[in-house]
């Protein structure tokens, strides 16, 4: 009886305390966004730090990512003989849904990780404590800078992948695979449209708030050690990626639903 | 001066596991007090407790008519602005170095401007024994070093409360000493309220006013120096006597099949041993809150062993100290004309 009361005990923590924990630190930290005095020094030096971190990995995963939807797509338009469509499908494909996958991935695991392991070493060296008992509230210090730092970065990263990837898509297209380089820019607008890469930004925004809050959460909650700080990083990646994937979903399926989409 | 603590009825478990239970004590405003206890006994949960940084399950930490553990956060903020507190590696920010670290709270919590916060900084960082190590990173530095940093940083705001987590552990014998006189020294010099948590005993037996002891999930006992160095209690006499001896064994508590070999075997834990005169300032001045040595165990009706209170220069205190006061109160006389 005891022992199921305890398994009950370990479902109930996992499945409720964790996210109530998780909300709570949301909301205290919106809360701290609006305390003077904004920390500007902290905000610039994480974006430029985050931006450090992934501005690389994502380019070099853009790249690839706009050639195999050439690859992939361009092979099925050309036996549907729409060629000159190549390109209107790669701004498609690419702004709308694999730029903010690509920005979700790396901010959940080149930025959240970073922030994470950031965090958690100095939760275990009792940094964070002290600095509360110095009367200073992290969540206003460390955590708002970094969750804006990251929906700023964000933004941008969302904005790089586009463009790798379309000019990715681009050489694809043309040098190898013999698409006209006219038709591939003329097609641009004939699928996607402008609010197209709106809901890409606002999405590129919401996972940056998402990763960071995660990231900050698991890292001020790390406990045990250094071995405490790897899980914790460890579990930062896995459940911002999660969570990023299905916010995803949840804001196309919006978008679907409240713009109008354009027809051919 | 400082600000009397009074812990009420003070629980703490995390899930399952009780830490302490019904911890209640008073820490006289200006006192040192120690609390001892065996490792993992929550002793530095009990310090967090206490600036709430922990909340307990139940009970009331009053700080200056404040109830800590219940106070709403943006209050307990403010209360802890009375707190210095040592961590135990010294909790400095990695990514500054020492100099911005010790300047921390100063910059943070003062309006002072840049040439006072380095004189207050490089002042501090001189009286730890940091001084030319303004630039180094915590990263750069020994443990003991990181140590006296953080306390360095817990002292530029002159708290009225200074809670020291394991001040002596990683420091060699000679620094350790070092940092009791200094914190004797800080003790009438600021009159801070201070409790240390410690597993030195030499520390406990020669610093504190007071001494108390965490053991067994509750506080086996609180109060005089003298009144524990001289108690019968089989925990505080094995502990503060560091005996193989008595209810403390390796995993925390002895079975009972040890402690009946023991008791087969006869084993005594022996007689207690001279009680050491408590450590003076270093300029001879006298703490507001000393007592004379001897004093508890007079009224208590307690005969110390021969030799008790005979200090390393062989100077008895039972003797000494009755002039020593007029001495000092002469010359605190004298000083009071000269000033006139």
């Amino acid at each position: 009886m005891a022992r199921a009361g305890k398994v009950a005990d370990g479902v109930a923590n996992a499945t409720l305390r964790e996210p109530g924990r998780f909300f709570a630190l949301s909301l205290d930290t919106f809360r701290a966004l609006f305390k003077w005095p904004f920390q500007w020094q902290e905000f610039l030096q994480q974006a430029w730090f985050i931006v450090s971190v992934t501005v690389a990995p994502t380019i070099m995963v853009a790249i690839p990512f706009g050639a195999i939807l050439s690859l992939q797509v361009g092979n099925l338009i050309r036996q549907l003989g729409a060629q000159s469509q190549t390109g209107a499908t790669a701004v498609l494909a690419i702004v709308r849904e694999a730029s903010p996958i690509v920005t979700a991935l790396l901010i959940a695991a080149a930025a959240g990780s970073a922030i994470c392991a950031d965090l958690g070493a100095r939760k275990i060296r009792e940094e964070i404590d002290a600095m509360e008992v110095l009367g200073i509230n992290p969540l206003h210090r460390l955590v708002v800078p970094r969750v804006l730092a990251c929906a700023f970065v964000g933004l941008f990263l969302n904005g790089i992948v586009s463009v790798v990837g379309i000019a990715g898509g681009y050489v694809f297209n043309v040098l190898l695979q013999g698409g006209t380089p006219g038709a591939y820019i003329a097609s641009f607008s004939g699928l996607a449209q402008l609010s197209d890469l709106y809901q890409a930004e606002v999405k590129a925004v919401v996972f940056g708030v998402t990763a960071a809050l995660v990231a900050s959460y698991k890292g001020l909650t790390a406990s045990g050690g250094p071995k405490g700080v790897g899980d914790a990083v460890n579990q930062t990646v896995v459940i911002a990626a999660m969570a990023l994937f299905v916010e995803n979903f949840v804001l196309s399926a919006l978008y679907f639903q409240l713009v109008p989409q354009k027809g051919m | 001066m400082g600000v009397e603590i009074r812990v009420e009825g003070l629980t703490k478990s995390f899930g399952r596991q009780v830490i302490w239970e019904d911890v209640t004590l008073t820490l006289p405003a200006g006192e040192i007090s120690v609390l001892l206890g065996p490792s993992g006994t929550g002793k530095s949960v009990f310090l967090k407790t206490m600036v709430g940084l922990l909340k307990p399950d139940r009970g009331h930490c009053w700080i200056d008519g404040k109830d800590m553990p219940n106070l709403r956060e943006r209050d307990m903020y403010e209360v802890r602005k009375l707190f210095g507190v040592l961590f135990q590696d010294g909790a400095l920010f990695g990514s500054m170095n020492l100099y911005d670290n010790i300047a921390f709270p100063l910059r943070e919590h003062t309006r002072k401007s840049e040439s006072e916060v380095r004189r207050i900084v490089l002042e501090k960082m001189e009286m730890v024994g940091l001084g030319g190590a303004q630039n180094k990173f915590p990263g750069e530095i020994s443990g003991g070093m990181r140590k006296r940093a953080g306390l360095a940083r817990a002292l530029v705001l002159d708290p009225q409360i200074i809670l020291c987590d394991e001040p002596d552990s990683g420091l060699d014998p000679v620094r350790t000493v070092l940092l009791n006189q200094l914190i004797v020294d800080l003790n009438a010099e600021i009159e801070a309220t201070i409790l240390i948590v410690t597993h030195d005993i030499n520390t406990a037996r020669t610093v504190p006013d007071n001494i108390g002891m965490l053991f067994r999930r509750e506080l086996v006992m609180f109060g005089p120096r003298e009144m524990l160095l001289s108690s019968e209690e089989p925990v505080v006499r094995q502990f503060l006597n560091a005996r193989k001896v008595g209810p403390i064994g390796m995993s925390e508590e002895k079975d009972l099949s040890e402690l009946e070999a023991e008791a087969r075997l006869g084993r005594d834990p022996g007689p207690l041993p001279p009680i050491p005169p408590q450590l003076m300032t270093s300029d001879g001045r006298l703490r507001r809150t000393q007592h004379a040595p001897g004093e508890w165990l007079r009224t208590h009706g307690v005969t110390p062993p021969e030799g008790s209170f005979i200090d390393e220069m062989g100077r008895d205190w039972l003797q000494e100290w009755p002039k020593y006061v007029a001495e000092m109160s002469a010359g605190a006389g004298r000083h009071s004309e000269g000033a006139h």
